[in-house]
Order: C-alpha cells, then sequence, then structure tokens
C-alpha cells in the first residue's frame, strides 16, 4: 500500500493499527495461539505473516493450524477449514488441545475488563436485569484459565475498562495478589493487556494492571482518563516501539484483502 | 433406519410443542431450512439448545417459539447483538425467555456425555467465572482419586437435534465434512434427529476416517439444498456475510422483523419459496 510509512520517524500509523502491531509482536515464533475473532485474530495473523511464520493458530470452531489468507469475519469462517493442517470437532479442540495443556497463549478480546484483568463479556447491570445483553462466554473462560499465558486486546475507555465489573466472565487474576493461584487455576493468566494507547501489565506482587508502555503521541493523562479505576503508572514507562513499515505494510495489505473479500476488515465470534 | 422425507414432513412429525430442541451448527452447517420450518409450523414452548445461536434462533425467539434457551454465546457473528434475543431477555418480547448460560466447553462436554449416555459432564472449568452464581445447573464434584474439584454440568439430551449436512446416500447415511462443530454429538445425544442435506447421491464416496453419520443412527434425511444459507456448506455454498449484516437493521425493531417474517417465511411454502421472496426483496432494496 502506498501510504505504508517509509521513515522511523514519521507516525504515519492509526491508533488501532500500532495497537494491532504491538499485540502482534508478542506472539513469538513457534507459539501455539488459541485465537479468539476480532482484535486477537487480526493480531495473531500479522503475526503469522511477519515475524513468526511458524507460529499455529487454533480457532475454537476446530480448525487447528489455520492459515487464512483474508482475516475470517466469524470464528468458523470456511478460509480456516480449507487452510488448516487439520479439523477436528469442537469437543475435541476443548478436551484435547485445550484442557489437555497444549496452548501456549490464548489470545482473547473483551467488552470490558478490571484493574485485575478479570473480562466481561456477558452482561451490562445486573444479570437477572442487564442493562446490555452481551454475546456471553464462549470459549474465553476455559481459555483465561487454561492457556499457559493470555493476552488480551480491547481499546481503551471508561466504559471498557472499569474499577469493578458487573460480571466476570473470565477469570483474571480475581481480586489480586495470589487469588488465582488459591483459587485452582492452572495457567498463569493475562501477562498483558495491548489497547490503542499502551500496554498494561500486572503488578508482579499485588497482580493489579499498570501502564508499562505508552504509544507514541499518547499522554498519561489521556491513558488515565480513559481508565475507570487510579490507573497505576509504571516508574520505568517505555514509549512502545513505532510498527516498522514491514508489519504495517502487511497489515494494511490483509486488511485490504479481507476487505476486498467480505466487505468488511474484521469480524466477531460465533 | 432414516426416513429419506420432504422437511414439512420431517418437522411435523419428530418436533413437538414442548419439546427441547438442537439446531446445531458451528458457523458452518447451520439448518436455517429446518428452522423456518419449525417457525412456519407453528411450534411453541421449546427449550432451544445451541452453542453459538445466531439468526435462526434470532428468528425462533421472535416468532414466540421459544421458552428457554440453554447457550453459550450468542450474537451476529461479525456484526455484533442478535436484536430479538436481546429485546426478550432484556424486555421480555414476545415474551419473557428463560436463558442458562455456559461456555463453549461447558456446552461440547455436555453433548459427549449426552451422546456417551452419562448423567453429566465433567470438566476443568468455569474456576474464577461468575456464571457457577447465576446457572444452578453449573455445579463442582471432587475427583474419587485425587480430590481435585472439578466442574460437572447436565448432559444435553435433546428430544429432537437438527443438522445441515453436505450429503446423504439413498439409505440415508450421512458425511460431514469441514468445521464440524458438535454435529455429530448433537444428533448421538437426542431421542430423534432431522438431517437436511445439500446432495443426495448414490455412493457417499467418504474415506474411511470421514464423519458419517450411518443412517440407522438418524431419524430422517431431507433433501433441502442450501438449506444452510445465509450459513454455508464447504464444497457446496459459501456464507452470504451481506445478508448477516443486512438481518441487523431488520430485526432491530420488532415490526420491521415481524413484517419480513410474514412475507419471507410465513407467507412462504418451503426453502425454496423463501430463497425467491429473499430474491426479490433484496432486488427491491437494491
Amino acid at each position: 500500500m502506498s501510504t505504508a510509512q517509509t521513515t522511523a520517524e514519521s507516525q504515519d500509523f492509526t491508533a488501532t493499527e500500532i495497537m494491532t502491531v504491538a499485540a502482534s509482536r508478542l506472539l513469538k515464533n513457534g507459539t501455539v495461539c488459541f485465537v479468539g475473532i476480532g482484535l486477537p485474530s487480526t493480531a495473531a495473523n500479522l503475526a503469522r505473516l511477519t515475524h513468526a511464520p511458524d507460529v499455529v493458530l487454533i480457532y475454537e470452531s476446530g480448525p487447528i493450524g489455520a492459515k487464512p489468507t483474508v482475516l475470517p469475519l466469524s470464528i468458523g469462517d470456511g478460509d480456516l477449514a480449507l487452510t488448516a493442517d487439520t479439523v477436528v470437532g469442537t469437543p475435541e479442540i476443548f478436551r484435547y488441545w485445550l484442557q489437555g495443556g497444549r496452548i501456549d497463549v490464548g489470545f482473547l478480546g473483551a467488552a470490558q475488563v478490571d484493574r485485575f484483568a478479570n473480562i466481561n463479556t456477558t452482561v451490562i447491570g445486573p444479570y437477572d436485569a442487564p442493562k446490555v445483553r452481551l454475546p456471553g462466554a464462549g470459549g474465553a473462560p476455559e481459555i483465561a484459565s487454561q492457556a499457559k499465558e493470555v493476552f488480551i486486546v480491547l481499546k481503551q475507555s471508561p466504559k471498557a475498562f472499569v474499577g469493578k465489573l458487573p460480571f466476570i466472565t473470565s477469570a483474571g487474576y480475581l481480586d489480586g495478589g495470589d487469588a488465582r493461584a488459591k483459587a485452582g487455576i492452572p495457567g498463569a493468566g493475562p501477562t498483558a493487556v495491548i489497547t490503542d494507547l499502551g500496554i498494561l501489565t500486572p503488578d508482579p506482587v499485588t497482580k493489579e494492571l499498570t501502564l508499562t508502555s505508552i504509544h507514541p503521541g499518547v499522554t498519561v493523562e489521556q491513558v488515565k482518563a480513559a481508565t475507570g479505576w487510579d490507573l497505576k503508572i509504571s516508574p520505568e514507562l517505555k514509549t512502545t516501539e513505532i510498527p516498522d513499515a514491514g508489519a504495517l505494510a502487511a497489515l494494511r495489505d490483509l486488511q485490504a484483502r479481507t476487505a476486498a473479500a467480505h466487505g468488511q476488515a474484521g469480524g466477531g465470534e460465533g | 433406519m432414516a426416513n429419506i422425507t420432504p422437511l414439512r414432513d420431517a418437522v411435523a412429525s419428530l418436533v413437538r410443542d414442548g419439546d427441547t430442541v438442537a439446531l446445531e451448527g458451528f458457523t458452518h452447517l447451520i439448518p436455517h431450512a429446518a428452522g423456518h420450518e419449525i417457525v412456519r409450523q407453528g411450534r411453541r414452548d421449546l427449550t432451544l439448545v445451541r452453542m453459538t445461536p445466531d439468526l435462526i434462533y434470532d428468528q425462533l425467539i421472535g416468532m414466540g417459539c421459544a421458552t428457554k434457551l440453554i447457550f453459550s454465546w450468542g450474537g451476529n457473528p461479525g456484526v455484533g447483538s442478535l436484536h430479538r434475543f436481546r429485546d426478550a431477555v432484556e424486555q421480555g418480547w414476545p415474551h419473557r425467555l428463560e436463558t442458562e448460560e455456559h461456555s463453549h466447553a461447558g456446552m461440547a462436554n455436555a453433548y459427549v456425555a449426552g451422546a456417551s449416555n452419562l448423567p453429566f459432564a465433567l470438566l476443568r472449568g468455569y474456576t474464577g467465572s461468575d456464571l457457577p452464581k447465576v446457572n444452578p445447573n453449573i455445579r463442582f464434584v471432587e475427583c474419587p482419586f485425587t480430590g481435585e474439584r472439578l466442574a460437572a454440568i447436565p448432559s444435553v439430551r435433546p428430544d429432537v437435534t437438527v443438522i445441515h449436512a453436505q450429503k446423504a446416500d439413498r439409505r440415508g447415511n450421512v458425511l460431514i465434512w469441514g468445521i464440524l462443530g458438535v454435529q455429530k454429538e448433537a444428533v448421538l445425544a437426542a431421542k430423534r434427529s432431522i438431517v437436511t442435506v445439500e446432495e443426495i447421491v448414490d455412493d457417499l464416496e467418504a474415506p474411511t476416517n470421514a464423519c458419517v453419520l450411518p443412517t440407522w443412527a438418524v431419524s430422517a434425511v431431507c433433501h433441502v439444498p442450501g438449506g444452510a444459507y445465509p450459513s454455508y456448506a464447504q464444497g457446496y455454498s459459501e456464507r452470504d456475510n451481506s445478508f448477516y449484516k443486512a438481518w441487523d437493521p431488520i430485526a432491530r425493531s420488532r415490526e420491521t422483523f415481524q413484517a419480513w417474517m410474514r412475507r419471507h417465511v410465513l407467507d412462504t411454502d418451503d426453502f425454496a419459496g423463501f430463497r425467491r421472496v429473499l430474491a426479490e426483496s433484496m432486488k427491491e432494496a437494491v
């Protein structure tokens, strides 16, 4: 694409693009990744198309080793099956591959997260009289607990980053500290929350999400204003590396291919 | 032996008011045609089961066919909310819909348990989630060997399961490929089953390890080409993403929804009629 940046100094990228590229960078080559649809799927496929060609993408609909040519709009798009190493039934994905302990990274989106990286995708308001009924749990509760670690990617706003969730669909660190381990949850939990403003990581002891990297051009005040609790800022706050030209070009290519195929660039679960 | 029969007859004889019904399909092979036939025949008080209720469940719920939904993710994939589902949950229209909510892992295991003739499913799951607080059917048991606490949920045992598949042979053996979802488990967990298929052939030509449901494990096979539309059948059709998007404004208001259902489903005789009228109304929209 002609809009791809050519110099490291220019910031010719959007907030969504730096979020996606920053999220994709966290996936190492060879990682076995259980991929949620939408932003996680974009980031995971970008990783596969750039620095991590041997990443293994597993989708809950059954494709193992999917290598889609365009981004799937739904979790069961035909391209996922046609490009996979194998396709198994949904029970097998959850029983053998996830519960069996074979997933390195669970890559999830969320409607809301709280200060301990718990996820809500169920309801806003009381469960029995919801203000907004969201789609629900899907595969996330077990992905969040059984993948060896979890990355969460979502846009940051006070509505999405709330001090206390109305409903915990999928566990992060529960009440913080050692609550997750005490509850007997096997995986290490969310090690990074990547947003359009920065990257939050859990404090090693309290497990409270802390801003450890801020995207270039974003101010700490902006990130605090987009967070529904008094956000802790790391004393060693880094600035997120800007997307390199290759990754940005690959992302834009992927989005353009997807838009040409589907008339839109991302998807939702289901 | 499966009866090879018109869909209308299969629904009339196998789906009854008050039944627990699973119309399964994981994005792929969703039995829309059969769902429409259930609406046309005016079934009531159904307990609908499905991992990923989408448009066809939005239609069944909005038309008042269901009193309860057992599910793990309810949305319009790639688009957003199911407005009829939300209206039923949030406003009780057309009447209150009871929900029993699980995770995908819970539902998948519950089907496996049902197909295995077990009373409950066992999984490492739900730890730290609030779902067990709102769903009394998520409980915990102790492993008799290690003492570990494990999640248990009741098996799914539908009265009838409905799925769509690619092929059947003339004896009623069914072949499925691509994204399999819980199609096989849902059929084997059910007392009765209906499979709509794209094609009926002399010979399935199935490789040894292919997913085949033998004719004696299925109640009825119905030849309904395109019967998954707007979902898809790998090797036969592609998912019509534009319809999923078009559904959002149709389902947003009760009035537009009802008018659409009347014209496209209630006033048509069968799925072929639905496709014909849909083509007309899409042309009008352009």
